[in-house]
């Protein structure tokens, strides 16, 4: 049985112009120790499925479909069962470092915080615990700065403080939420460094979300592709990328930064945008954007294609998709 | 209206301090030390201000104080032995250094109206008065507290309609006819208070708080009414802040994510605002000791101005001043307390 099974998984939210998906009928599984990459455009419902896991959508949203976390199913759990699970098995890490700490707590009191409250550590033992952590995800002079407050370290050192208090009880799956997208360049690869380091050494399962299909190469070892909050294109990440099945998917290959590009040339994108959530197309979300839709595309989203070796990609034209792009 | 401008004027050049530059002193590296006493200077040059502004309204007031003391059919030589006395004769430059040097020395001069050192008279009426507001700030402060969080963790359900209505209520509502109020169905009707009056604090300590609670509670309801409304929509902003996702991220509770992530945070613009009702809640004295006869300071200067006793409304509103400066500094303090980005750090 899979450590974590997204069944038909939909968010629902109520907003002043109407109700519409920010995520619907998801699904995927993901082993324990292993890593599963969610890939999309802004917008597409990467975080909402995040939050959805942890039960932690806004109050103008409401879950569906079923999330079985070592087989008891999360969306149905109570409040304070999820309080039992949130931090201690499943722990989540988000996109600004900047905003995520509180700046009246010291970061030392905000790491030994879940420790207490999980692990039922004394004060002292706690504070003994968030300097380890610190050290281990590279703080230099841990045993200093365990008393610092978060306006006194640096970005990258912000979010080095938030793995640490993620990785604090030792969870079963962690949820990192664009941990990068707000850093520089250089710190990027640092912590996404750190945080496959500790994946490996720990054994923990991980799900990364980015927008960056060269971090999600490089990292996870199965990749879902979103669009429109659905999943248009999943399975192994090196059959992903080596098939580029779903024309959504080239469209974000071909639009990815590359490292060496001449300055002057201007970065390829997907034409349009994002569709708004309250008022998504009938079909396929995509076809809006996509070179190559028909009319059958616009009637009803596409079911996914089995591709074989657990690659799979939701659309009708995936013969044409396969021909060059003229 | 003196006493108004004095107040507020003087409150105005502490509001005009701006905030940031504390920030900004500490940030670059300032010792504590010279902050305060960069702070104690702003307070000194508000008092001098303010002992100014009195003493020449004073001046130029029209009307001799001592033909008004004795009425317009006084002797022409009674009213120059007053004058003398009063010393106003003399050059107005020298009076004012006089009396601020009276003020430094703690030698206050005489009230015309009741013969005794101004002086005796203050400390008499402080006992009345501080402990009033002392009653009326914790009471409001409690209450908008209790009511803000409530309201805002009730967010658009009914508990929060009912806060946010008491609120209205609260605001609309006159402090003295609430007091009236108070009286009615406390005193008159149900006998558990007096209505009004002081006992003093000779007989112990119950008889003279039970008789300060009405008129507290008078002096609180309009200040909770608008503080629970700040409370609660700053707990409100607070609560959607990334961290304290990241606090229910970690497995806390609602309520403990509210009062250990959330509370604090809310509290700078709570502050702020009990800094101005306290300002405020000292003129609020002035009507709501008159209404329940309490001898306070507030009713000292309405009777002093009224009875044009000049050295008891010189020095009463300056000390007012004193007081309001000092709650502006004592907010400083607290935001320093609340917020350690606002703090000095040693690296
Ligand atoms: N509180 C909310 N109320 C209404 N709509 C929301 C709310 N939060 C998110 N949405 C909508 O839900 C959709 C999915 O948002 P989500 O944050 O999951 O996107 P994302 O893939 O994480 O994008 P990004 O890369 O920008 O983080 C978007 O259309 C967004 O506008
Ligand atoms: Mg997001």
């Amino acid at each position: 049985m899979a450590l974590l099974e997204v069944r038909d998984l939909s968010v629902e939210i109520a907003t002043s112009r109407g109700t519409g998906f920010a995520v619907r009928g998801l699904n995927f599984a993901l082993e324990r120790g292993q890593t599963l990459g969610i890939v999309g455009e802004s917008g597409c419902g990467k975080s909402m499925t995040a939050l959805a896991l942890m039960r932690l959508v806004p109050e103008n949203a409401r879950i569906g479909g079923a999330i079985l976390f070592d087989g008891e199913d999360l969306a149905q759990a109570d409040e304070a069962r999820l309080c039992q699970i949130r931090g201690n098995r499943i722990a989540m890490i988000f996109q600004e470092p900047m905003t995520s700490l509180n700046p009246v707590h010291t970061i030392g009191r905000q790491i030994a915080e879940p420790l207490m409250m999980h692990r039922g550590l004394d004060a002292a033992s706690a504070r003994a615990e968030a300097i380890r952590l610190l050290d281990r995800v590279g703080i230099p002079e841990a045993r200093r700065r365990v008393d610092s407050w978060p306006h006194q370290l640096s970005g990258g050192q912000r979010q080095r403080a938030m793995i640490a208090m993620a990785l604090s009880c030792g969870p079963d799956i962690l949820l990192a939420d664009e941990p990068t997208t707000a850093l520089d360049v250089t710190i990027q690869r640092q912590i996404l460094t750190l945080i496959g380091d500790l994946v490996r050494d720990s054994g923990m399962s991980l799900i990364l979300i980015s927008h960056d299909l060269g971090v999600i190469a490089e990292t996870v070892d199965s990749t879902v592709v979103m669009y429109g909050g659905m999943a248009v294109e999943s399975g192994p990440t090196a059959r992903v990328f080596a098939g580029l099945a779903h024309p959504y998917t080239q469209g974000l290959f071909a639009a990815r930064p590359q490292l060496g590009q001449g300055a002057g040339k201007r970065l390829a994108t997907i034409a349009g945008v994002v569709p708004d959530l309250v008022d998504l197309p009938a079909g396929c979300a995509f076809a809006g954007r996509c070179r190559l839709a028909v009319q059958a595309c616009r009637v009803a989203p596409p079911a996914p294609q089995d591709l074989g070796l657990g690659h799979s990609a939701a659309c009708l034209r995936l013969d044409a998709a396969r021909e060059p792009a003229a | 209206m003196l006493l108004w401008t004095a107040i507020h004027g003087s409150h105005g050049i502490a509001a005009a301090i701006p905030r940031e530059p504390i920030a900004v002193q500490i940030a670059a590296g300032a010792g504590v030390s010279v902050f305060l006493f960069r702070r104690f200077l702003t307070f000194l040059g508000t008092l001098v201000g303010a002992s100014v502004v009195v003493f020449l309204v004073l001046e130029v007031l029209p009307g001799d104080p001592a033909l008004i003391m004795l009425g317009t059919e006084a002797q022409a030589d009674t009213l120059a032995a007053l004058r003398k006395k009063l010393g106003l004769e003399r050059p107005p430059l020298e009076r004012y250094f006089d009396w601020i040097g009276g003020l430094v020395t703690g030698s206050l001069g005489m009230s015309h109206t009741y013969s005794v050192p101004v002086a005796n008279l203050i400390l008499e009426r402080l006992q009345v008065t501080v402990p009033l507001a002392a009653m009326a700030i914790t009471l409001s402060t409690a209450l908008a507290l209790a009511l803000g969080l409530y309201a805002a963790a009730r967010h658009n359900r009914p508990g929060d309609y009912g806060v946010m209505a008491f609120a209205q209520l609260g605001i609309a509502i006159p402090g003295f006819w609430f007091a009236i109020l108070l009286v009615l169905l406390f005193a008159v009707v149900l006998g558990w208070f007096s209505a009004g009056g002081f006992p003093g604090w000779g007989d112990g300590f119950w008889p003279g708080f039970k008789s300060l609670i009405l008129p507290a509670s008078a002096l609180a309801l309009a200040q909770a009414a608008i503080l629970s409304r700040v409370t609660r929509s700053s707990v409100l902003e607070v609560m959607r802040e990334d961290y304290v996702r990241t606090a229910r991220a970690k497995g806390l509770t609602r309520r403990r994510t509210l009062i250990r992530h959330v509370l604090r945070n809310a509290l700078i613009p709570v502050v702020t605002i009990m800094g101005l009702q306290l300002s405020n809640l000292l003129t609020g004295t002035i009507i709501i000791e008159s209404v329940f006869h309490l001898p306070g300071l507030g009713r000292l200067v309405f009777q002093a101005i009224s009875q044009r006793d000049l050295p008891v409304v010189k020095d009463v509103v300056v000390l007012f001043a004193a007081m309001v400066v000092a709650i502006n500094f004592l907010v400083d303090m607290l935001y320093a307390a609340i917020d350690p980005r606002l703090r000095l750090h040693d690296d």
